[in-house]
C-alpha cells in the first residue's frame, strides 16, 4: 500500500518498513529545536531525572538546536535571566546548533534552521514552537511540541506517542498574478478550511504554482499550516529543495528526496488554482477570518509590520523595498521592518532596501520575533489598528485585546504604508 | 460534580489562555496567576480563590489553537479547571495529556453558566436538563501518560527501566 510523504519519513523513523494513518508510532528525532522557552525544556529534563540517581544526559547535543529570538536584546532582568541560564546549560552539555544573540548569525529559529541547513528532506524535526511547521517546505515531517515534550525527546532521542497524521493533499495550479504569492495563499487556504479544518492532519502540497516557487514562499505555505491547525505542512523535496540546501544554505552532504508514493492513501483532495487569486487579507480576531483585500480597502491602519518567520526573508524585503523606495509612511502610520535574520538583515543592507525603508520613514529593528507575539516590541495601543505580515491576529496578539490586527503580504503591506489604509498594490501605480 | 464558571466559543487560543507577554514565566508553580489574564473580571475571581477547584469551563471547538506554549496548560491545572471542550487543537491537547491535565472532549455538550455538570467516565450529563453528551475517549497510549501521572513520571519509569 502507498504512502504519503510524512508516512515514509515516520516509517523510516520507526524502523519499520510501513505506516499508515492513525497508528501511534515513537520515531527517531533529527533535530530538536527549542528558543527562550528552552528555559522551560531545561527546568523539566532536570525533574525527569529526579530520584533516578542518574545523571541527566542529553541522548545527542548535536540534533540540539537553541536560537534565542523571542526576546533579542532581553527586554526584563527575568528573560535576560532565562538567556543565562541556557547558555550555561549549552556549555554544560556541548549543544552544537546554538544562535545567541549576535549580529553575525542571529535571527528567528525558523529562519536559522533552513539557513543554516540543519533541516533536510526526510528528517523529523521537533520544536517547543508551533511554526516548526516551516521546516515541511524542505520536505521534513516537522512539528510543535510542548516543553515537557521536548524534555523527553532530549532524554531519550524519540518522540513519544505519535499518532501518524492522515494526509490532506493540496495540489495548487495556475500562476500568480503580480502582487500575489505564497501568502495570499495560504491565507485564501486557510479561510477556506477553517482554524481547525486541517487539525491532526497533515497539508502535502503539490501542483506547478508549488513546484515553480521558491523556499521561501514554500516556508511561508508550511509556517501557516499550523493556522489550519496542521500537525505539520510538507512539500516534497524537489529540485528547488537541492538547489536552496546546496547554494544558499551552503549544505554539502546527502539529500533523500523523499516522495509520496503514486498510490498514497489521502484523507481528501483540495484543488486550486492562483490565476485569478487576488490579495487576501485575515481579519481580526481570527486567522480563517480571511476576506480579498476589496472587503477591506480604506481601513486606517496606525502601525505596518513586515517581518517575523512567515515574511521576514529577503524577497519578502525586495518587495516592500521596491513599492516604498522614494516614497514616505503616511504620517498616520508608523512601519517597523524585522528582518528574519542578521544575514537577510546584512543582504538587504548591501542591496539597498535598508536604506530604502528608512528614506521612507520605516523603523528597522533587529531581527526578532518583535511585535508579533506582544511580548517585546511594537506593541499597539488602545483601539489602534496593526497590518502585518505576521501570522496570528489572535485578540491581544501584539500585546493588546484592545486593539486589531490584520494580516497581509508584504506587497500589501508596503503598499499601505505609503497610504496609511489598507491599499491594493495592484491599483495606484505600485 | 462541577459548575460552570465560564462559558467560551471556538478557537480560544493559548494566547487568551495565557498572554505571550507573562511567557518568560515558566515554571507550572507561577503561571497560575495569568489564567485568561486578559479576561480580567475571570481572573480576578481565580486570584480572589472564589472559583472552587473542579469547576468547568465550556468551550466550543478547537479550544487552545496558536501557540505551542505550554504555560496554557500548567495554568489551568494550577487552577484545577476542568475544560470540557468540543474539540481540542492538538498541541494543548498533548500538552495537557503531558501535565496530566484530563481533557473532556465532549463533541455534543450543551450548557451554560451555572449549569451543574456530573463528568462520568463515557459521558457528561447536564443536571438541568438532564441531557447526556458522550465523551470522546484518548487513545490508549496516550491515557497511559495520563495514568501515570503525566509525561515526566512516564520517561522516568522508561530511564530507569534502560540500561544505566
Amino acid at each position: 500500500m502507498g504512502m504519503t510523504v510524512v508516512e515514509k519519513i515516520l516509517a523510516r523513523a520507526a524502523g519499520t518498513p510501513a505506516v499508515k494513518a492513525l497508528q501511534i508510532v515513537e520515531p527517531s528525532v533529527d533535530l530538536a529545536m527549542s528558543h527562550e522557552n528552552g528555559a522551560l525544556v531545561i527546568n523539566q529534563f532536570h525533574s525527569i531525572y529526579e530520584g533516578t540517581h542518574r545523571e541527566p544526559k542529553i541522548w545527542n547535543p548535536d540534533n540540539i538546536a537553541i536560537i534565542f529570538d523571542h526576546r533579542v536584546p532581553a527586554e526584563s532582568p527575568k528573560t535576560a535571566t532565562n538567556h543565562k541560564l541556557i547558555r550555561a546549560f549549552v556549555a554544560q552539555h556541548g549543544i552544537a546548533k546554538f544562535h545567541d544573540i549576535r549580529g553575525d548569525r542571529g535571527g528567528i529559529c525558523h529562519q536559522i534552521l533552513p539557513e543554516y541547513g540543519y533541516v533536510r528532506p526526510g528528517m523529523v524535526v521537533v520544536g517547543t514552537d508551533s511554526h516548526t511547521t516551516s521546516h515541511g517546505a524542505l520536505g521534513a515531517f516537522a512539528f510543535g511540541i510542548g516543553a515537557t515534550e521536548m524534555a523527553t525527546v532530549w532524554a531519550l532521542g524519540v518522540a513519544l506517542n505519535i499518532e501518524v497524521p492522515p494526509t490532506i493533499k493540496v495540489v495548487v495550479n495556475g500562476h500568480f498574478n503580480q502582487h500575489v504569492g505564497a501568502k495570499d495563499l495560504i491565507l485564501h487556504l486557510i479561510g477556506k478550511v477553517s482554524a481547525q479544518g486541517a487539525n491532526f492532519r497533515v497539508l502535502e502540497f503539490h501542483g506547478e504554482a508549488i513546484r515553480s516557487m521558491s523556499t521561501s514562499g514554500r516556508l511561508v505555505l508550511a509556517n501557516m499550516s499550523v493556522e489550519a491547525g496542521a500537525t505539520g505542512g510538507i512539500v516534497p523535496a524537489d529540485d528547488e529543495t537541492e538547489r536552496y540546501l546546496r547554494d544558499e544554505a551552503g549544505y554539502q552532504g546527502p539529500i533523500d528526496r523523499v516522495t509520496p508514493d503514486p498510490d498514497a492513501i489521502y484523507e481528501r483532495v483540495i484543488e486550486l488554482d492562483v490565476s485569478n487569486l487576488v490579495p487576501q487579507i485575515a481579519c481580526p480576531h481570527t486567522v480563517d477570518n480571511v476576506k480579498d483585500i476589496d472587503a477591506v480597502t480604506g481601513t486606517a491602519i496606525q502601525q505596518i509590520v513586515i517581518g517575523s518567520c512567515t515574511n521576514g526573508r529577503l524577497d519578502d524585503l525586495a518587495v516592500a523595498a521596491k513599492i516604498l523606495k522614494g516614497k514616505k509612511v503616511a504620517e498616520s502610520t508608523r512601519m517597523l521592518v524585522f528582518p528574519a535574520s542578521t544575514k537577510i538583515y546584512s543582504q538587504a543592507l548591501e542591496a539597498g532596501y535598508i536604506a530604502d525603508f528608512m528614506n521612507a520613514g520605516a523603523v528597522v529593528m533587529n531581527p526578532g520575533c518583535g511585535p508579533c507575539l506582544g511580548i517585546h516590541q511594537g506593541a499597539l495601543g488602545d483601539a489602534e489598528v496593526a497590518l502585518a505580515t505576521t501570522n496570528r491576529n489572535f485578540k491581544g496578539r501584539m500585546g493588546n485585546p484592545k486593539a486589531e490586527v490584520y494580516l497581509c503580504s508584504p506587497a500589501v503591506a508596503a503598499a499601505s504604508a505609503i497610504t496609511g489604509v489598507i491599499t491594493d498594490p495592484r491599483q495606484g501605480g505600485f | 460534580m462541577g459548575t460552570v464558571v465560564m462559558k467560551l466559543g471556538r478557537d480560544i487560543s493559548t494566547d487568551d489562555i495565557y498572554p505571550g507577554r507573562f511567557m518568560a514565566t515558566v515554571l507550572p508553580t507561577e503561571t497560575p496567576q495569568f489564567c485568561f489574564f486578559n479576561r480580567t473580571e475571570f481572573n480576578t475571581r481565580l486570584q480572589a480563590k472564589t472559583i472552587p477547584p473542579g469547576s468547568v469551563v465550556v468551550a466550543d471547538e478547537n479550544f487552545g489553537c496558536g501557540s505551542s506554549r505550554e504555560q496554557a496548560a500548567s495554568t489551568i491545572k494550577g487552577n484545577a479547571l476542568v475544560i470540557v471542550a468540543k474539540s481540542i487543537a492538538r498541541i494543548f491537547l498533548q500538552n495537557a495529556i503531558n501535565l496530566g491535565l484530563n481533557l473532556i472532549i465532549c463533541p455534543t455538550i450543551d450548557a451554560e453558566e451555572g449549569d451543574e455538570l456530573d463528568i462520568q467516565a463515557d459521558a457528561v450529563i447536564n443536571v438541568r436538563t438532564g441531557q447526556r453528551f458522550p465523551t470522546l475517549p484518548l487513545p490508549p497510549e496516550r491515557q497511559a501518560i495520563i495514568d501515570a501521572g503525566g509525561l515526566i513520571a512516564y520517561t522516568r519509569k522508561r530511564i530507569l527501566e534502560s540500561a544505566p
